[in-house]
């Protein structure tokens, strides 16, 4: 007796539920899983202008935290889970899922959506085989954020090219820890897209790289020793407190609070730090070109985040009008209507570049034009190397080992280990996680 | 004493719990074992074929598998220290006459409402960021220099947060428990001049004892798989890295879904072990 | 004179009391001032506290970028339902445990306790595959399942343990007066259990709507409760301590005031049988 009242009760619970779900099957409803930055939010703003233009597709927003949207849409691809109609993904990504044909090739967007408009280099990261895997929705590089202000009471001027020396030397004269303002500003919160992701670019810079042509591990060479030598040397003279747990968003607020002198990170940030609204220093930045060691390698990087389509969806054409919807021209000129050209998604399209509304707006456009040609993913270290990425290695296996190397050098930011000590367990665990993977 | 109809209808009462739980345990159970033997790749393709004990070798020989043990170890350890001295200290505290009780229970009870995510957030923000935390600001005030919390004290950090979180329930069952004490033992002894320490020592504390048992073996059972905590503050780094943790690494960042099986399979008997253990004791304690 | 040392002595322990029930309580009560502030405000030298100009700009920017509502009825839905269907399962097991022991009984009710020591990510891939298999991914049913039986061991001893206090005798003499099994239950059993019941449910509730690796990891956006919206708020851009106070306010709110008035029930049941 008691048993079928449950059942009963049970499946009238179930039905109650299932039948808000398929409440309005009569549109095509687009589940789309995109990261918490602020060119995304601003995007979700703006979906009446699509949603008008399409009405018989209603857009849902899964909206994650960078952590968070990597774990949930790696997973559910990778067991073609279906959860999500379109895609918020990386330049690492996309090599890789691209050449499992786990996405749905872009090639045949329509011919307005202009592909030859894109900058040649995020093009390249995106294409497997002559296929588009992902159209970017806004691409960057990294560069030198510093305060013309403190540059100049400090007596000291900015080269448009500097080198680590010239940081150096600007990070230890606009230091004065008393009045809480940090000379130098990096990431040190361990992850592959956090610390990594710098450190992997300045070890380019100094000749480093990840792995010889053997796929040998490098961690035991001079050149990532002093790397990571100068880097800890840098950070803990100059460095705010606590940096072993800043990441970009927490550089970001120290540097709109005033508290650091340069600011070492992805171009995409040029716009905040000069938003009168958020930042308290928006009129003293000046920008420069990430910093190299006369080796012929900036220590800068590329990354696109983009938008793709898992194979296997049953809604690729509603899919395919909202990707080229979101990253057409015609959607960087409904921004600039609605919030300003500075607020457009910059390092896609070249047409954005020579837009003059655009260049006089931002004054960050020409660097970050010049950062990103300087970033070539395909060559991107001193010696040759059997991989794609400048920071990153795009085999799959490298998120996993990044991150457990990145929380080594952070340990060692924290003055837990010296940096031979991380350097030591950085080739161990990489050599044992590459054996892992069959290499 | 029951009839055998009763004995019946009381199996057919308990087989859907029964048959439920066991398909829980079961099923993901036994895929995790068969996961644990195969070289499993999502991002390469899947599945690879059998590898033995590979992946369980693997795992245990990693350096950063006996750091997780321990670390496990000593954030259930610390936590459970924690909540149960503070919880008996509140909880006597509480039970003695004053104004407002009601409300002071509810201030004490509230963090266990909290979400895990949300208490981490807030903890990890508002006031342990070694620059804008509040932290930070009361140090400055009385003139040191800010901890960075998160990195230079990682451990005891984490286990704050979370005994913040558990600390209510403890305090709460424990207060239930002094509230049902007899009074007049107390005053008897009282009395007799009995110092407070000794009231405490030989009437409270015995008294105590099955609620901390009831304490402790809940708490365990939650604090062994403490995730967000973790996720939401260091990812790991700085030697938080649990087992919990350590499986979540290999399964879904390096995307070994065979390597973290065979951790998974491993947390399963080191919980299980766990259990036994302290099931003897509440077996114990529970059935005088 | 007695009489003012015992008042003297309530004085000490309200002043003690309070002060730890406030420090206890600060993280909450800072997190809600927070929320009414500016984000300069937020993170000004020193802290201020109530003196500010308090605002609800947080409040309208977070429900701007996510629809508040949709994650709050979702965790409604996924937290009550379990908790039912949880109930409905459990009170006849707990039931036959407590009344109808076997020799088997408290083995069965240690085995149940230790299921729930399965890490949950070391299954998440079973799981996940089941759930493609079953088309059950982001549905509040496949959640509201999961939910359930995760807390399914708790509800059991709680129950039993609530039950094991009730007198066998009424029992007895109620059988002896020729009343059914169904009206056992129905007329002497269920009075004196409802409130064991209640703070079952209660805390149910709580453990439900705070679980946050299942409830992330299988829903996408149909399903998505209220820790899925906190996930979006974890590390935005810039200046953002105002904003994730405000979130995070709204995500606890509905279960902290229902915890705070329900808290009497709660807490008369919470003892799992330590006490005698």
């Amino acid at each position: 007796m008691t048993l079928r009242t449950a059942f009963c009760a049970a499946s009238v619970l179930a039905l109650a539920t299932a039948t808000g779900a398929f409440a309005d099957s009569h549109t095509t409803t687009l589940t789309i899983a995109t990261v918490n930055n602020g060119d995304m939010v601003r995007m979700q703003g703006l979906t009446d202008d699509f949603t008008a233009k399409n009405p018989d597709i209603a857009l849902e927003w899964v909206t994650l935290e960078e952590n968070v949207l990597r774990q949930r849409v790696t997973q559910d691809i990778a067991t073609k889970g279906g959860q999500f109609d379109v895609m918020t993904i990386g330049t690492y990504e996309v090599p890789i899922w691209g050449a499992q044909n786990w996405l749905v090739s872009l090639n045949d967007l329509p011919a307005e959506w202009d592909a030859d408009d894109i900058l040649p280099a995020m093009r390249g990261g995106l294409t497997v085989d002559g296929e588009l895997y992902a159209a970017p929705f806004y691409g960057e590089s990294s560069m030198v954020m510093y305060r013309k202000d403190l540059m100049e009471a400090a007596g000291m001027e900015m080269p448009d090219a500097p080198t680590w020396d010239d940081i150096r030397a600007a990070a230890e004269a606009m230091t004065d820890k008393d009045a809480e303002v940090y000379g130098i500003c990096l990431r040190g919160k361990a992850g592959w897209g956090e610390n990594m992701a710098f450190l992997s670019a300045m070890a380019n810079s100094y000749g480093a790289r990840w792995f010889d042509e053997e796929w040998k591990p490098q961690f035991d060479t001079d050149a990532w020793k002093a790397t990571l030598t100068d880097y800890l040397d840098l950070m803990n003279n100059y460095g705010p407190p606590g940096a072993s747990t800043n990441g970009f968003n927490e550089n970001l607020s120290l540097f709109q609070q005033g508290k650091c002198g340069m600011w070492i990170d992805a171009t995409v940030a040029a716009s905040f730090v000069t938003n009168p609204d958020d930042s308290t220093v928006a009129d003293q930045v000046g920008f420069a070109l990430a910093p190299d060691k006369g080796l012929g390698k900036r220590g800068n990087w590329l990354w696109a985040w983009s938008l793709a389509i898992p194979a296997g969806s049953d809604k690729v054409d509603a899919a395919k009008k909202f990707v080229a919807w979101a990253t057409s021209k015609e959607y960087t000129a409904l921004v600039a209507a609605n919030e300003g050209w500075a607020n457009v998604p910059p390092g896609t399209r070249t047409s954005l570049y020579e837009n003059e509304e655009y260049t006089s707006a931002a004054p960050f456009a020409e660097m970050t034009l010049e950062s990103i040609n300087a970033a070539d993913p395909t060559n991107p270290t001193v010696d040759p190397v059997p991989y794609t990425g400048v920071q990153f290695v795009a085999i799959p296996e490298f998120a996993g080992i990044a991150t457990q190397v990145g929380q080594e050098f952070s340990a060692a930011l924290a003055g837990q280990q010296t940096a031979e000590e991380a350097l030591e367990k950085a080739q161990a665990l990489t050599t044992d996680e590459m054996e892992a993977a069959g290499y | 004493m029951a009839t055998k109809a009763s004995r019946s209808a009381a199996r057919l009462m308990m087989a859907p719990a029964v048959i439920l739980l066991l398909g829980w345990m079961l099923v993901p159970l036994c895929m995790t074992l068969y996961f644990s033997f195969k070289k499993y790749l999502p991002l390469r393709g899947g599945d690879l074929g059998w590898v033995g004990f590979d992946n369980y070798v693997r795992f245990f020989s990693s350096s950063a598998f006996w750091p997780s043990v321990i670390a496990t170890l000593v954030i259930v350890g610390g936590v459970l220290a924690i909540t149960v001295v503070f919880g008996i200290l509140l909880a006597i505290l509480l039970d003695q006459p004053m104004w407002g009780q009601g409300i002071v229970r509810i201030l004490v009870i509230a963090p266990f409402f909290v979400m895990p995510t949300v208490s981490a957030l807030v903890w990890k923000n508002m006031f342990m960021d070694p620059v804008n935390g509040l932290f930070a600001h009361l140090w400055k005030f009385f003139g040191a220099a800010p901890i960075e919390w998160l990195s230079q004290a990682s451990m005891t950090s984490i286990v704050i947060i979370v005994a913040w979180q558990w600390l209510p329930f403890a305090t709460l069952i424990l207060l239930t428990a002094i509230q049902s004490l007899d009074s007049e033992q107390l005053e008897a002894a009282e009395m007799d001049g009995a110092p407070p320490l000794s009231r405490f020592g030989y009437i409270t504390l015995p008294h105590l004892s099955r609620a901390i048992t009831v304490v402790v073996l809940i708490q365990t059972i939650f604090l062994l798989s403490i995730f967000a905590e973790i996720f939401v503050t260091t990812q790991g780094s700085f030697g938080t890295k649990t087992l919990t943790y350590l499986i979540y690494q290999r399964v879904l960042e390096s995307q070994n879904v065979g390597l973290g099986s065979a951790g998974g399979i491993f947390a399963v008997i080191l919980a299980n072990i766990v259990a036994i253990f302290l099931m003897r004791i509440v077996g114990k304690n529970l059935d005088a | 004179m007695a009489r003012n040392v015992t008042n003297q002595r309530k004085l000490i322990n309200t002043v003690l009391a309070w002060g730890i029930g406030l420090l206890i309580f600060f993280p909450i009560l800072w997190t809600i001032l927070t929320s009414f502030k500016s984000e300069a405000t937020a993170i000004a030298d020193p802290p201020v506290f109530l003196f500010f100009d308090w605002t609800l700009d947080n409040y309208r920017v977070v429900q701007e970028r996510s629809d508040y509502m949709r994650f709050l009825w979702n965790s409604v839905i996924i937290a009550g339902g379990s908790t039912l269907l949880g109930i409905i399962v459990a009170v006849p097991a707990a039931w036959s445990m407590a009344f109808v022991p076997s020799a088997r009984t408290k083995d069965i009710l240690l085995w149940m306790l230790s299921t729930k020591m399965l890490p949950a990510v070391g299954v998440l891939y079973p799981i996940y595959l089941i759930f493609i298999k079953m088309g059950l991914l982001d549905s509040r049913v496949g959640l509201t399942v999961v939910l359930m039986l995760i807390n399914l061991p708790i509800i059991i001893w709680m129950l039993y343990t609530y039950f094991r206090e009730i007198p066998g005798e009424i029992l007895e003499a109620a059988r002896m007066d020729g009343a059914s099994l169904k009206e056992e239950i129905l007329y002497v059993l269920t009075p004196m259990a409802v409130p064991g019941i209640a703070s079952t449910v209660l805390l149910n509730i709580i453990l439900a709507w705070n679980e946050a690796f299942w409830t992330l990891n299988l829903t996408a956006a149909k399903a998505a409760p209220l820790t899925a919206f906190i996930a979006s708020y974890s590390s935005p851009e810039g200046l953002f301590y105002a904003k994730l106070s405000a979130a995070s306010t709204m995500a606890i709110a509905p279960i902290l005031i229902l915890g705070w008035f329900s808290q009497k029930q709660l807490v008369r049941g919470l003892t799992f049988g330590a006490v005698k």
